[in-house]
């Protein structure tokens, strides 16, 4: 496996999609490649970063404006 | 943000009065949802206005279709997916460009294989909540600039949470094509954050 291949096949390995022969030779180009390494890391902290871009604003949501309630409710009544 | 379970007996409580027509009904339902729902559709369409209309078209259509809303889902789930859908219906029928080649964005590998630009260690996350701040801005301005249809996927599964199945139906693609697009989407964030967040060489 060259490091081509490692980055085509590893979101299936991250999701668990690979079969035990294929995971062995994913895994056996983790030991050998310090580069490959580093690009898994960085991937999964992409992967993270993406999906805890927006926690600040749930754990506080946004407030509806008063105007767009009341449009809302007159397009209800429409 | 949606985590598949059943509808609470608020939601249940809330929609009993929707179907008996409670005018009160609505607007509470408006300021309980409404906010996220404001979040995501500013997310999509960047443009306050179409965010504004996004979230009213949401609304009506979900008002219009409570009779259908089965329980199953939390209210939440269920008008996050109302809303995903009205942002990607904008979206659609906003002018199109031509949609712009994801490969400049990809990795380059050399003829034996190995990566073109070596890989780099990132450093850590720090605690500091303004340079973490500053990071969401960086994260959130660097998927802006993937193109549209590898966009939309990435925000769907990483940011919306939707599954592979849910994404493929909103974009109308196969489960497949999802794969392909979020994976290569995810290594071209990768490449546009990777000049910001390697790890300084001593």
């Amino acid at each position: 496996m060259n490091c081509r291949e490692f980055v085509e096949f590893l979101m299936e390995y991250l999701d668990g999609g690979l079969n035990d022969a294929e995971r062995s030779v994913f895994e056996g180009h983790i030991d050998a490649c310090p580069q490959c390494v580093n690009y898994l890391d960085s991937y999964r902290e992409t992967v993270r970063l993406g999906q805890t871009v927006c926690e600040s604003e749930d754990q506080v949501p946004d407030s509806v404006p008063d105007d767009l309630v009341r449009a809302i409710l007159a397009a209800r009544n429409a | 943000m949606s985590d598949g379970a059943a509808s609470t007996t608020d939601d249940l409580a809330l929609i009993e009065r929707l179907r008996t027509g409670d005018d009160a009904a609505y607007e509470e339902m408006i300021r309980l949802h409404g906010g996220r729902m404001l979040a995501v559709a500013r997310r999509f369409l960047r443009v306050e206005e179409d965010a504004r209309d996004a979230v009213q078209e949401a609304f009506v259509s979900a008002f219009k279709s409570i009779d259908r809303f089965q329980g199953q889902a939390r209210l939440s789930t269920w008008l996050h997916r109302i809303v995903v859908n009205a942002c990607l219906m904008r979206l659609r029928t906003r002018r199109r460009k031509p949609e712009q080649s994801i490969e400049d964005l990809l990795p380059g590998y050399l003829e034996d294989g190995h990566l073109e630009r070596p890989a780099s260690p990132w450093r850590p996350e720090t605690a500091d909540p303004a340079e973490r701040s500053e990071l969401r801005k960086l994260v959130l301005e660097s998927i802006q600039q993937l193109p549209e249809g590898y966009r939309n996927v990435l925000m769907l599964r990483d940011i919306e949470d939707l599954d592979t199945e849910e994404t493929a139906e909103q974009m109308g693609i196969s489960p497949g094509a999802v794969k392909t697009r979020l994976h290569r989407a995810r290594q071209a964030l990768r490449e546009l954050l990777e000049p910001h967040l390697r790890e300084a060489v001593a």
